[in-house]
């Protein structure tokens, strides 16, 4: 498959499932497209970092996570609404809750040791993207103070 | 006495909140607010997952409410945030912002079922392609068709019944119960990526992030709470889903 495609393909992809997300979580519907598109950057850039630039699982999840909250910081100026509307509909194609599934069905099946490393991938890649939100939450106050 | 409904009507949006998940600075700022803009300049809130506290200072009064259900609601966090602000701009008076909030309380607006099993659909039968990396085309009918399925007995189960937990537990049974039948009808080839994508809709990964974005923040109860609680979930999904891997 060629590059761009597989670019337009994980763009859209990840737009939609944040969109469908947003409507589960009962997001505002003037709302709904803005979040779609926190969701698509954060992951383009997690994306980008994990597979093209190898960073690393971790340090991809906190610049995704740095992206789409600044994207949220943004978008909540104009649109004039809490910052976490934005937020945690965009982060649904970043956050652990399959690696925590996993990790729960290794431990039914009896591998210990899957599941305990399973669960502090989940731990640590939370961490990374609360440490991804809060520099961007710095950044933002730095900004706003400054102007 | 004012300074009663003031109290009540900070506590009834700090509840609300939390019923719709919101971070909890927020949720503090939002109820110092409201008792700023009524009148009050010094009023001492402390609020956890569970159950939440507004005080004046110096003086005998303290009132409290328990929070007996937490789940995502993002509808009430900005509409509680649009009346705090209109209530700061002076365009509502205490009584009408009262009122509004319990009227939110008791009818928030929701998109219909339909659209949310569709979007539950859309959700996993998306974020299994991306999570596979292996553009797997193939299962993505069925990964939409079980993520449906589990969606909508998860949302009828916990409108029937108020015990914790059990509707997640069901939801997950149904995803592995459907995925493993439909994979084994030739429907689908990968059973593990059909299934991570249909339990995405129910898996509690952004509690898991919210409760540790509350700890660094410094609010380590509630997200000692809320990561509990998220666990418990995580693991009746798994537990749910698990049974499928033992038996077959």
């Amino acid at each position: 498959m060629p590059y761009w495609l597989q670019l337009v393909v994980q763009i859209s992809f990840s737009y939609l499932s944040t969109v469908a997300f947003a409507i589960i979580i009962n997001v505002p519907r003037k709302a709904l497209n803005l979040a779609g598109w926190a969701g698509a950057i954060g992951w383009l850039v997690y994306w980008v970092l994990l597979y093209d630039l190898q960073v690393g699982r971790m340090l991809a999840n906190l610049l995704g996570a740095f992206a789409i909250g600044l994207c949220g910081m943004i978008f909540s100026r104009i649109k004039k609404m809490p910052v976490i509307i934005f937020n945690i509909p965009g982060l649904v194609p970043l956050v652990p809750g399959a690696t925590a599934y996993q990790a729960v069905r290794a431990l039914v099946l009896g591998q210990v040791m899957t599941a305990s490393k399973l669960t502090v991938r989940v731990a640590m890649v939370a961490g990374a993207i609360a440490v991804g939100f809060m520099l961007a939450q710095l950044l933002a106050e730095q900004t706003y103070r400054r102007t | 006495m004012q300074n009663d409904e003031l109290l009540t009507t900070c506590l009834l949006a700090g509840r609300i909140m939390i019923e719709g998940g919101s971070e909890m600075y927020r949720v503090d700022d939002t109820m110092r607010r409201i008792a700023k803009n009524g009148g009050v300049a010094q009023a001492l809130v402390f609020t956890t997952p569970t159950g939440l506290f507004i005080g004046l200072e110096d003086k005998p009064m303290v009132k409290l409410s328990p929070v007996d259900r937490r789940s995502i609601d993002m509808e009430k966090v900005a509409q509680v945030n649009q009346l705090s602000r209109e209530f700061a701009a002076q365009a509502i008076d205490l009584p009408t912002l009262h009122h509004a909030l319990r009227r939110l309380d008791q009818h928030t607006p929701f998109f219909p079922f339909w659209l949310q099993v569709l979007a539950a659909a859309v959700c996993s039968t998306t974020l299994m392609v991306i999570f596979a990396q292996a553009y797997d085309w193939i299962d993505m009918p069925l990964a939409a068709l079980v993520g449906a399925l589990g969606y909508a007995v998860y949302g009828k189960i916990s409108s029937l019944t108020q015990v914790r937990f059990i509707s997640e537990l069901l939801g997950a049974f149904v995803v592995g119960v459907t995925a493993w039948v439909g994979v084994r009808l030739g429907l689908g080839h990968n059973l593990d990526n059909v299934i991570i994508g249909a339990v995405m809709p129910l898996v509690p990964g952004v509690a898991i992030t919210n409760s540790i974005r509350d700890m660094l923040a410094g609010h380590l109860l509630s997200g000692i709470a809320r990561g509990m609680e998220a666990l418990l979930s995580a693991a009746a999904i798994g537990v749910g889903i698990a049974v499928i891997f033992r038996f077959f």
